[in-house]
């Protein structure tokens, strides 16, 4: 990227199967637009992120990490996303502890019908991390060598 | 001590225990090492002091999988792990004995450097049955007294209690030596701005060698197939290793124990580079207190703990008003 190119982050979303997915579906389905920035990962349930997902996504390069799963009370496996909060709001919570900017990662729950949320989400979130500016702190120094 | 080796050559001669796990004395004094005796002559050997740190819960997986019933001599704080991996069904309990023994708070050898106690020829005071208040050295540059407190491990300024969780009987007094606020170190860092709290675990973090000295010691570390050491993992060696790597690798083992950490400091005890790994533990309970209500892993042997259960009313990871 040379320094007159404006900066575009890298989002990684982590979309559950059953709803987000969907969601991100119907959102394309209605030609709502959202930024290309964002590249979605399909998994069977919000609860099959494991942190260290998130933390490879950062290492490889990700500027920002968003987790997308049905609302709390819907899980296609009853509890799912019930266990993915508390993971994720231990693990977001030290991320800050150890000095790693908060609005990097984000958990939104977002159902097969909301595709207008879904795209709203997502230009929200990329226009937050492109304020943010490169991911500096959780990078893989080995690749910008 | 000559007690609990009584106790010891009772239990064996009897035919109600096979084997003795407890310290071994070595030639410095301030050094005992976990080792199985078998026979009363092995015993000679045994000791407690305040040098017997070491938190021996996690060889005991091991030891009770063998023949035979073992004897184990167990802390307070250690009986918070012996709960929380009978929790996992990790330890057979059928097979074990235990004897709860006295603490006063247990000392680190570490403290030497910085105290500029060198050239130790013997060591006082530190015994079982000693008052524990002041520990002499002889040292080749003459006498050295350091007050008891000023030697002691980190985990004992927060001590979790004298009560055993467990045993089968009890040898000895317990004495509670906390005297600093339990989440203090946790509340500083903070306070401090994003960029200092970046700053200070690049700083401490990048002295990290990879020994997994921290994930071998850790008793509530007892999966059989460690994640890190796959193959296809980059950092199961360190050649291959940055400092995202070393960051990443602290942060998950210390989420991996998140809800089952009793915060017996046995990580930052021994760790050669000296790093305070148990800062990311305490964090993670103290964020568990804090979002989920108290909670103390090992506490009781049945616990359901705050990583497998939740409540429809959880709060949000992220909520829109926090937003940075």
């Amino acid at each position: 990227m040379s320094i007159n190119e404006e900066f575009r982050p890298n989002i990684v979303a982590f979309c559950c199967n059953w709803c987000s997915y969907a969601g991100a579906d119907l959102a394309g389905s209605s030609r709502l637009a959202y930024p290309a920035d964002v590249k979605i990962i399909k998994v069977p349930c919000s609860c099959r992120v494991n942190p260290m997902f998130i933390l490879r996504a950062f290492e490889k390069g990700a500027d920002g990490v968003i987790i997308c799963g049905c609302h709390p009370g819907d899980c296609h496996y009853s509890t799912g996303n019930y266990y993915a909060r508390r993971r994720m709001k231990l693990l977001f919570s030290m991320l800050d502890f150890i000095g790693v900017e908060k609005s990097r990662v984000r958990v939104e729950w977002v159902s097969a019908a909301e595709g207008v949320k879904f795209s709203q989400t997502m230009n929200e979130f990329v226009e937050t991390v492109t304020k943010l500016g490169k991911n500096v702190r959780l990078e893989d120094l080995r690749c910008s060598k | 001590m000559l007690e609990m080796i009584k106790r010891a050559k009772e239990l064996l001669s009897d035919n109600s225990v096979d084997r003795v796990i407890g310290w071994k004395r070595d030639e410095s004094g301030f050094n005992p090492e976990i080792s199985v005796f078998r026979t009363a002559e092995e015993l000679e050997l045994f000791v407690y002091d305040g040098f017997c740190s070491a938190n021996m819960s996690k060889m005991l997986i091991n030891e009770t999988k063998k023949e035979g019933k073992v004897l184990a001599f167990l802390k307070p704080c250690d009986t918070y792990s012996m709960n929380q991996l009978l929790c996992e069904h990790r330890i057979d309990r059928e097979k074990l004995y235990i004897i709860g023994v006295g603490c006063k708070g247990k000392l680190d050898q570490r403290k030497f450097a910085s105290l500029k106690i060198k050239g130790i020829l013997s060591v006082s005071g530190a015994g079982f049955d000693d008052k524990n208040e002041i520990v002499a050295f002889k040292t080749v540059y003459g006498e050295r007294k350091v007050p008891y407190k000023e030697l002691m491990l980190e985990r004992c300024a927060v001590c979790k209690g004298k009560e055993h969780r467990i045993f089968d009987e009890i040898i000895g007094e317990s004495e509670e030596t906390a005297f600093e606020e339990r989440f203090a170190q946790i509340e500083s860092i903070e306070r401090m701005s994003p960029e200092e709290r970046y700053k200070f675990f690049r700083s401490e973090l990048s002295k990290c060698i990879r020994c997994n000295a921290c994930r071998n010691a850790c008793p509530a570390c007892s999966c059989r197939k460690c994640v890190f050491d796959s193959n296809n993992f980059d950092s199961s060696q360190k050649a291959n290793v940055d400092s995202f790597e070393e960051k990443m690798f602290h942060i998950i083992r210390s989420f991996h124990v998140s809800g089952r950490c009793t915060d017996c400091g046995e990580c930052s005890r021994v760790c050669p580079q000296g790093i305070p790994l148990h800062l990311f533990n305490r964090k993670f309970i103290k964020d568990i207190n804090d979002f989920y209500g108290e909670y103390q892993a090992g506490e009781t042997s049945d616990a359901r703990g705050p990583l497998v259960s939740f409540e429809t009313d959880d709060p949000e990871p992220y909520d829109n008003k926090g937003r940075a």
